[in-house]
């Protein structure tokens, strides 16, 4: 019998870059896990939290906890989104002892998706492959509350076809930030090209990331200047063929 | 009445009451590594040549005499009082003034002086520093005020590093009142960052290992 | 003042000359700091940290005992402790003596403790001089203008600005050579030390077991405001404190490399008092002037009193994105990038420049490399929470607290979120072919919309979500 895992697609995954989420299934299936999506889910309330709209925030993160109260394991397909529920659930629910206790025992389930694939399927060869010269980009969450460093490199170094490059300088941030990318439009968007000058200065003609925000923010920003470089999903990496 | 308010509001923000002991502080740490003299005397070369400071191993008294007499030639200095230097004859070379104990002349004499001579308390093999601690015997313009410091160094006073210095010298004020790390000629890089030596203190540094 | 300064950021965005210098400066840094914290050249660097950290904390959380301690052993070393609560008490202490003493000059080394208390302009008032001798601060004195950065204040400054205000101010001719303009201002300082009544310093560390004050620098010119003249009056703010002059082995590996790249700074002075009996040379007076003006009020907050910690090295400046675009003056205070912004609203209340503590990705990249592991992003976030909860208070920006609201109501009915995802489709009317829009139809953008296609192409919601797509894939797969 197959074991189960649930998908946490992310809101943003959801409707605007669905086929992420139907890319994370396929590759999980392809490593022997059977793929369920609770249809309760929403978000996990970062855009609110990150905003210091902490109440409205605790009413999707209760929301959260119940979809996905149980046992098994969470793939979600976001490291801020997963970060979100592992590092920032406990300082919301901090005065309610219930849902608290709920967060912590959901922060042990809940993985992100290149988290899931090398520390619980245990796989780093995933059967992909992809004809492309690609650069990651360390989204910041990921890198620097998840540790996701190594983990996104040695599951592309076994794309076949796949030529990683790296930018330097590494780890600058995007400039998305959520709110921030609009709050301050001009900086978001000054970050974003220097983010590109890196990226172009690689030579990819695709950037990968464990992050849609990310991408969101990139692809948009190149799409602006003109420049047509690819913007991939990890998990869209790793289910081509 | 500003330092009972203050001392006041820290207590209130804490939640002590004064005269409350503090628990235990994290023990300072020092670590001491076991490296031999030839190897600190090698590490202090590399550290501080790498700053542009000259490094010379004497092989005797005399040696660090002529290497002294051949760069300040012609030239005035100021020496300080410092034992090692009257053992190994600088007072007596000329140019050089020596046996100051008068702050006015000791400034006023530095300030026209093209070197400064003096010894150094100890040496830092990591980074290449030189200490000098405020005495008697050495005054603190004259590492200072010149544009070229000439320090001579005892090699056993050649320490490992700064863990080491604050090893032996746990409560600096103990017997001075000024206790300075000296790393390289003076620099800045405030201009567009580029690199500029002599800024107010000395240009450039010769450590003399004796 | 709440509203983000817009044009004084858009400025300095198209400023190219001027982002290329902020890049390039604090680009070098970065550069240098990695490699000389690397594992192959600092392999306890983490170890460091946490000692640091954990000697900070204590510290900090028994402050009072310490500064109790530290005045005990200033006092025995033969100097004096002159407790302030605010700006002006300090200006007024100097003012006092130096009408005490008859002085008339003073020369300072690099204190941000006495910019953030505007204590040049407070003496200037009365009629002291007080010159900068730190090059970069003389050179921004001279232009009368604020710091830019921590370490670096003039990085904004070319060659050929400091050539125009070395001549107009100094009435040099005009010199555009940096080796000879660095010259000219050892010339005209060197003539100030000699002169100066009274050195002020600022303190890196204020040592409790030792009474010492620690100050590092790299030109020599706070060795020269500290020795050359009769009075030493060091400024520090109350957080400075550490127990023993044993933590200066941690404290001083970790300053450096921290701010420039260097294991140690070119002078590290530990000052103990005025100079003993039988020293020659050094001050006949020494005072250390303790600083309150606002500390005590970060004290209080147990979540953010790691605010204090800060040993000023400036490593978050450098490694901070948004820093490295607006620079240092489109912070509200002397007191610029992540530590700027989390320290401002706590000293200032956060209504001050509410829009501070937003103006950040949150990446943090700050708190990677903060010497002394101050949790600068959770300290952003908490301030963003207070910020949210004040504007409800006095009934702010409530078109922003209704949309939350809306977008909270819409995350918690799942089916309406997935109503609302299909109508934006449908709305933007695009194929699924090309769902990156570069304008709203019509031309309707406002609010977040408009501001993130002044910058970036959107995506439209997919014409058929993850749930709807997934429920058609469960029924291919017969599930």
């Amino acid at each position: 019998m197959a074991k189960r895992v649930s998908l946490f697609v992310t809101c943003i995954v959801d409707q605007l870059f669905p086929q992420v989420g139907l890319a994370m299934a396929d590759v999980l299936e392809r490593v022997g896990f059977e793929v369920d999506f609770p249809e309760g889910q929403t978000c996990c309330g970062q855009p609110a939290f990150n905003s210091g709209y902490w109440e409205e925030a605790r009413k999707v993160a209760r929301c959260f906890l119940d979809v996905f109260d149980g046992e098994g394991y969470i793939v979600a397909a976001s490291g801020s989104c997963t970060s979100m529920v592992t590092h920032h659930f406990e300082d919301l629910f901090r005065h309610e002892p219930v849902r608290l206790e709920q967060a912590r025992r959901v922060k042990n389930r809940i993985f992100e998706f290149s988290q899931f694939l090398l520390n619980v399927a245990k796989v780093e060869d995933v059967g992909a492959r992809l004809d492309a010269v690609a650069t990651y980009h360390d989204s910041c969450h990921a890198l620097r509350e998840l540790h996701i460093k190594d983990g996104p490199r040695r599951l592309l170094a076994h794309v076949r076809g796949l030529e990683l490059r790296e930018m330097d300088p590494p780890e600058e941030c995007c400039g998305f930030g959520g709110t921030f990318s609009v709050k301050f439009p001009e900086i978001s968007g000054g970050m974003a090209r220097t983010k590109i000058d890196a990226i172009l200065r690689t030579g990819a003609d695709t950037v990968i990331s464990v992050d849609s925000s990310c991408l969101m923010q990139i692809q948009g920003a190149m799409r602006k200047a003109g420049r047509n470089i690819r913007a991939m999903h990890l998990a869209e990496v790793l289910a081509s063929r | 009445m500003a330092r009972e308010t203050i001392l006041h509001r820290v207590r209130t923000a804490l939640g002590r009451s004064a005269g409350q002991d503090p628990p235990p502080a994290p023990p300072a740490r020092i670590r001491i590594p076991d490296v031999s003299l030839e190897e600190r005397i090698q590490n202090f070369r590399t550290a501080l040549e790498a700053l542009a400071g000259h490094v010379f191993v004497a092989d005797s008294p005399a040696g660090a005499l002529s290497y002294v007499a051949a760069l300040i030639e012609g030239k005035s200095a100021v020496a300080s009082n410092a034992p090692l230097l009257a053992e190994i004859g600088v007072p007596s070379l000329p140019g050089v003034h020596a046996g100051i104990e008068e702050r006015e002349e000791l400034r006023r004499l530095c300030a026209s002086a093209d070197f400064g001579v003096t010894g150094a308390d100890y040496a830092l093999a990591d980074t290449g520093s030189l200490v000098m601690i405020s005495s008697k015997e050495e005054a603190r313009m004259i590492s200072l005020l010149p544009p070229v410091h000439i320090a001579l160094v005892r090699k056993e006073r050649l320490l490992t590093s700064l863990d080491e210095l604050f090893a032996v010298e746990p409560v600096p004020s103990a017997r001075t009142s000024s206790m300075v790390i000296i790393t390289g000629p003076s620099r800045t890089a405030d201009i567009e960052q580029m690199l500029v030596r002599g800024v107010h203190g000395p240009g450039q540094v010769h450590a003399i290992i004796v | 003042m709440s509203l983000i300064p817009e044009t004084a950021i858009r400025n300095t965005l198209a400023d190219q000359r001027l982002q290329s210098a902020i890049y390039t400066a604090t680009g070098r840094l970065v550069e240098k700091r990695k490699e000389v914290t690397s594992p192959a050249v600092l392999p306890d660097y983490q170890e460091l940290r946490a000692q640091a950290n954990a000697i900070k904390k204590h510290t900090v959380e028994n402050l009072d005992y310490y500064l109790e301690l530290f005045e005990k052993n200033v006092l025995r070393n033969g100097g004096k402790v002159v407790w302030c609560r605010d700006a002006t008490e300090v200006a007024d202490f100097i003012l006092r003596l130096a009408k005490e003493r008859g002085a008339r000059l003073i020369v300072k080394s690099k204190s941000m403790t006495t910019e953030e208390i505007n204590l040049n302009e407070r003496l200037a008032h009365h009629g002291l001089e007080a010159v900068e001798t730190d090059l970069g601060e003389y050179i921004l004195q001279l232009a009368e203008e604020r710091p830019y950065h921590i370490i670096v204040p003039a990085l904004h400054k070319t060659r050929y600005d400091v050539a125009e205000i070395f001549t107009r101010k100094l009435g040099v001719e005009r010199e555009v050579v940096i080796e000879r303009q660095t010259l000219i201002a050892r010339r005209v300082l060197r003539e100030k030390f000699l002169a100066a009544d009274i050195g002020v310093s600022g303190a890196n560390f204020l040592v409790a077991d030792s009474g010492s004050v620690t100050v590092v620098e790299n030109e020599g010119n706070a060795r020269l405001s500290t020795t050359a003249p009769k009075i030493h009056i060091a400024v520090a703010g109350i957080e400075k404190l550490i127990p023993r002059a044993q933590d200066l082995a941690t404290f001083l590996k970790l300053l450096g490399r921290s701010a420039t790249g260097q294991p140690l700074t070119v002078y590290t002075s530990v000052l103990s008092g005025p100079r003993r009996a039988h020293e020659i040379d050094g001050p006949d007076e020494f005072y250390v002037v303790l600083v309150d003006n606002g500390r005590t009020k970060l004290l209080a907050d147990v979540e953010k009193r790691q605010s204090l910690f800060c040993i000023r090295c400036g490593a978050c400046l450098n490694i901070c994105p948004v820093y490295r675009k607006i620079g240092g003056h489109n912070y509200p205070w002397v007191y610029s990038g992540p530590i700027g912004a989390i320290i401002t609203p706590q000293y200032h209340g956060v209504m001050e420049d509410s829009w501070l503590p937003f103006a950040s990705s949150l990446c943090g990249a700050c708190e990677e490399v903060c010497p002394v592991q101050i949790e600068i992003p959770k300290i952003l976030l908490l301030l963003r929470a207070e910020v949210i909860r004040a504007k409800a208070r006095e009934g702010k920006d409530r078109l922003e607290k209704l949309t939350f609201r809306l977008w909270a109501w819409l995350m918690q009915h799942p089916k309406l979120f997935e109503l609302a995802g299909t109508a934006g489709a449908g709305l933007l009317g695009v194929s699924a072919e090309d769902r990156w829009i570069g304008q709203p139809p019509g031309g309707l953008a406002f609010g977040p919309l408009k501001a993130w296609l002044s910058e970036r192409e959107m995506p439209a919601p997919a014409p058929k979500s993850f749930r709807q797509l997934w429920r058609r894939r469960r029924k291919a797969h017969g599930a």
